[in-house]
């Protein structure tokens, strides 16, 4: 039997694989992905709490596993306005690299 | 769930989130965060969380990872190119995972660890005394059998039901603004 240590181990892997991605790939898609890798991270450990920490009745946690349906929610709105945004980004400036996309800079 | 699955599935998700930076290829990024999910799923079923897997695997590699599946060919992306790659942000990276996994691993050394509370048949009993002698969920836990759907949809809608609404009006919003977002601006 996993514990839970093993469980929160690899979500943060998981999650650090994430972070590593946002801030070495160029390619905004890939970046946006790497941030999917994130939020799932998240959603492990919610689930690993909720089954590891039964409620009163002894059943697992059901107010994780609600806060884990949130958050795949608003996650498919998110990637939804998001690719629209990389559409309209790429519209308007024919590149996707954040190399390329320097605006704002001072 | 056996430990040996624990870790099968646990491998197929660290692997494919590990070759969805190394892949220079957008689609084959995107099919690695496919593997990854898949491997989660099967770490969420093994937490009896059925309903969290089931969705996990519909919602993202199902709709999600086709819609990016879908943009990347629409935008006609070509790899990166191989010889620019500047070693600045690769050092970066790898210096936060470092810094990221050693806290980590110093805080689970400290923190209790616990195993997993038994989801048997006498924990069902006890549990089904707390809703009504007729319902679905009730007569699920006599049988020996984990409800899960049925407790999810019950926690729903009874304790959540006010944020169930707000995240319908947030799909409602986020549709318009792809809508209008997607729509070619009159030059």
């Amino acid at each position: 039997m996993a514990s839970l240590n093993d469980y929160l181990l690899v979500s943060g892997l998981l999650f650090a694989i994430g972070l590593a991605g946002v801030v070495v790939r160029r390619n905004i898609i890939v970046v946006f992905m790497c941030l999917e890798l994130m939020l799932s991270a998240a959603n492990l450990t919610l689930v690993a709490f909720s089954r590891f920490h039964p409620a009163a009745n002894g059943l697992p946690d059901y107010n994780g596993q609600m806060l884990v349906f949130f958050v795949i929610t608003v996650a498919a709105a998110e990637v939804a306005v998001g690719l629209a945004i990389i559409v309209a980004l790429y519209r308007a400036r024919q590149t996707i690299h954040t190399d390329d996309l320097t605006s704002l800079k001072g | 769930m056996p430990s040996y699955l624990f870790w099968l599935f646990s491998v197929i998700m660290l692997v494919g989130g590990a070759a969805v930076i190394a892949f220079r290829n957008p689609v084959a990024s995107a099919l690695s965060v496919v593997a990854c999910f898949v491997g989660l799923a099967g770490l969420f079923i093994g937490l009896s969380a059925f309903f969290v897997g089931v969705i996990q695997i519909l919602v993202y590699t199902g709709a999600v990872m086709v819609l990016f599946l879908f943009i990347i060919m629409l935008l006609d992306l070509k790899d990166e190119e191989k010889t620019a790659k500047p070693l600045g942000p690769i050092a970066a990276g790898i210096g936060l995972v470092a810094a990221f996994t050693m806290q980590l691993i110093g805080v689970l050394s400290h923190s209790p660890n616990t195993t997993a509370p038994a989801l048997d048949a006498q924990t069902f009993t006890a549990a089904a005394t707390g809703f009504p002698v007729s319902s679905k969920i009730a007569a699920n836990l006599l049988n020996g059998k984990l409800p899960d759907v049925h407790l999810i949809g019950h926690t729903l809608f009874t304790q959540y039901n006010l944020p169930l609404q707000i995240l319908g009006v947030l799909l409602l919003v986020a549709t318009i603004g792809v809508v209008v977002l997607s729509k070619r601006q009159a030059d």
